[in-house]
């Protein structure tokens, strides 16, 4: 590149000079893209699901971003969150394939209200920066997240969905980083000073409510045998992490008294907590205010 | 030979003074403070760009802002390591930032006001930055040299998207154009006063120059500024909101108008539209995360008398 003409690459359209990319495309190229001998409204809520996980605990880590107590963690969690980001788009477009309505990954994201969202309600709850939480919840939030998806993506490299299964493969790459990455964030806050203890346990104690809804079957779940992961299955393995990891921080281990669910439904029904709303306000505003714009 | 002298002849032979080096107690002192202002400005700078990250009208640009958000705290980082290898500290230096003791481009002064602006910042703010920033490649002190190659390579890209959103949305709806004209006509002032003040009046130029710190007067960059942007608006359909602005046939320049300097030194001065915000943002931050910086110190202080123990 010169260094003479700032401008003369302006025009240019590739997408390498990014450190993390923001194509996706490619990502999946080669991938067999057909679709299995399934419900096809099935696989795609299952689509959904996993998809508005990553999208929407995406959002709320980039709310750290100029916030965060060291440039460094401004660094790691703007990167977690392009990871979970780059997840999430490459699951909407498989949804938005598989239901076969022309919707894309912008129409799911940003024109689905919140009844359709399918997300857990650990992904959307708050956990800081802002009230609900500080750096400890976050990093309690963001171990338990991510040692769930690793067991679950772990068994979805198998599906029968081909696009499941390759973004499941590559997924796991990136959440063994930011499992390990919020690990060592609650070693060193539970080991650190009084106040960091007292306040890894407080995260601790704030996140685990939501833990059950991780371990919970929904319907569309159990009907998509081969394809999807029977959350159940899970429970064992990620108890095994958090337990290693609790022990390592000289941190106990929360009682389990699941958050009550309304009607008997939570995220995957679509039903979700009062921060949601608000969430999606925020997250969908511009895009809503100007109908048929481009970007 | 006297270490001044040698010192003086690496400079003039157009060599690189390295960290273990002799070195005038001014030169150390003009480098920390202009690359703890260029750090301090790449950290303020999230700050603008990342009230839009939330809000994102699409997954790409959400995650191209947060990539190049992301990137301003990395192009920070580095500019922290290369003051800390002429004996600075960044602990320090943060306190100097929040405390107001030392400054940052006063282009982050100015709000966000719409989508628009990201792609404006990316085209005409950071064109700004590497106008300034390309010629302190060759700058005389070598790991600011070096962290310049490589934050300029990236500041070109972030350059390069924030025109392709324009480009983008000038292809979009009248409601688009409009918002890009608007965004344009906020900025474009505001990123002529970047190249600082006029040369007649600009204390620190002359003595930079000749140590090879600086490389150009800001009235030169800022002509190459205007003459690099006039065909991009021209490409990209928008006008700059000068009517002084003509080609010179003569000069083979453009002739231009000057920004209102009152009100660059009132942004200056700290009564910008944001100056107090900026800080007491990056301050919160800062102290929020006391805690968290105590807590990591203290794990491994206790890690290394296990070490020791051990």
């Amino acid at each position: 590149m010169s260094f003479d003409n700032a401008y003369e690459s302006l025009i240019d359209h590739e997408d390498t000079h990014w450190a993390f990319g923001t194509g996706f495309s490619e990502a999946l190229a080669g991938v067999d893209r057909e679709v299995p001998d399934v419900d096809r409204a099935d696989l795609a809520a299952y689509c959904l699901m996993l998809g508005d996980d990553a999208l929407i605990l995406s959002h709320r880590l980039a709310e750290w971003c100029s916030r965060a107590p060291e440039l460094e963690e401004d660094v790691a969690l703007a990167n977690i969150a392009l990871d979970l980001l780059g997840q999430s788009r490459l699951l909407l477009t498989r949804a938005g394939e598989v239901e076969g309505e022309g919707r894309d990954e912008d129409a799911l994201a940003f024109l689905r209200d919140e009844r359709d969202f399918r997300n857990v309600h650990l992904a959307e709850i708050e956990c800081g920066p802002f009230a609900g939480g500080d750096f400890a919840t976050t990093n309690a939030r963001l171990l338990v997240f991510s040692a769930w998806k690793i067991a679950q993506y772990s068994r979805l490299r198998s599906s029968a969905d081909p696009v499941l299964a390759a973004v499941a493969a590559k997924g796991l790459k990136e959440l063994a980083y930011h499992r390990d990455h919020a690990a060592q964030w609650v070693v060193r806050l539970g080991d650190g000073t009084d106040e960091s203890h007292r306040r890894m346990r407080a995260g601790l104690e704030r996140v685990w409510p939501f833990l059950d809804e991780l371990f919970t079957p929904h319907p569309v779940e159990l009907r998509l045998a081969g394809v999807a992961v029977d959350p159940a299955e899970l429970r064992s393995e990620v108890d095994g992490v958090l337990d290693a990891v609790l022990s390592a921080a000289g941190l106990e281990r929360p009682v389990d008294v699941p958050a009550a669910r309304v009607n008997g439904l939570a995220g995957r029904d679509g039903v979700h907590t009062e921060a949601f709303g608000y969430l999606l306000a925020e997250m969908q505003h511009l895009h809503r205010s100007l109908p048929g714009a481009k970007w | 030979m006297d270490l001044e002298a040698q010192f003086e002849r690496t400079v003039a032979a157009e060599q690189r003074v390295e960290p273990r080096d002799w070195m005038p107690d001014g030169y150390r002192r003009t480098l920390v403070r202009q690359i703890a202002q260029h750090a301090h400005s790449e950290i303020i700078g999230m700050q603008p760009e990342g009230n839009w990250i939330s809000r994102a009208p699409s997954l790409r640009r959400k995650a191209i802002l947060l990539a190049k958000v992301q990137d301003e705290a990395g192009h920070g980082l580095y500019l922290y390591a290369a003051t800390e290898t002429l004996g600075a500290d960044r602990a320090d230096l943060t306190e100097k930032l929040i405390s107001g003791k030392q400054k940052y481009s006063s282009i982050f002064n100015y709000p966000t006001l719409s989508y628009a602006d990201v792609g404006v910042i990316g085209w005409l703010v950071d064109g700004a930055a590497i106008c300034n920033q390309v010629p302190l490649c060759r700058t005389s002190y070598g790991p600011y040299a070096r962290a310049m190659i490589r934050i300029c390579k990236e500041e070109s890209f972030h350059q390069r998207q924030g025109y392709e959103l324009l480009l983008t949305m000038m292809g979009g709806t009248d409601a688009q154009r409009a918002m890009v004209q608007e965004s344009v006509n906020r900025w474009w002032w505001p990123s002529l006063m970047m190249f600082g003040p006029p040369d007649a009046e600009s204390a620190n130029t002359e003595q930079s120059m000749a140590w090879r710190i600086k490389r150009n007067t800001n009235d030169e960059l800022r002509q190459k500024f205007v003459d690099m942007t006039v065909p991009q608006a021209e490409k990209l359909g928008v006008t700059l909101p000068d009517p002084a602005l003509k080609w010179n046939e003569e000069r083979g320049h453009h002739d231009f108008g000057q920004p209102d300097w009152d009100e660059f030194w009132q942004v200056v001065g700290g009564n910008g539209p944001t100056n107090a915000q900026r800080i007491a943002h990056r301050r919160k931050a800062h102290e929020d995360g006391e805690w968290v910086r105590a807590a990591a110190a203290a794990h491994a202080a206790k890690r290394r008398v296990q070490e020791d123990v051990a």
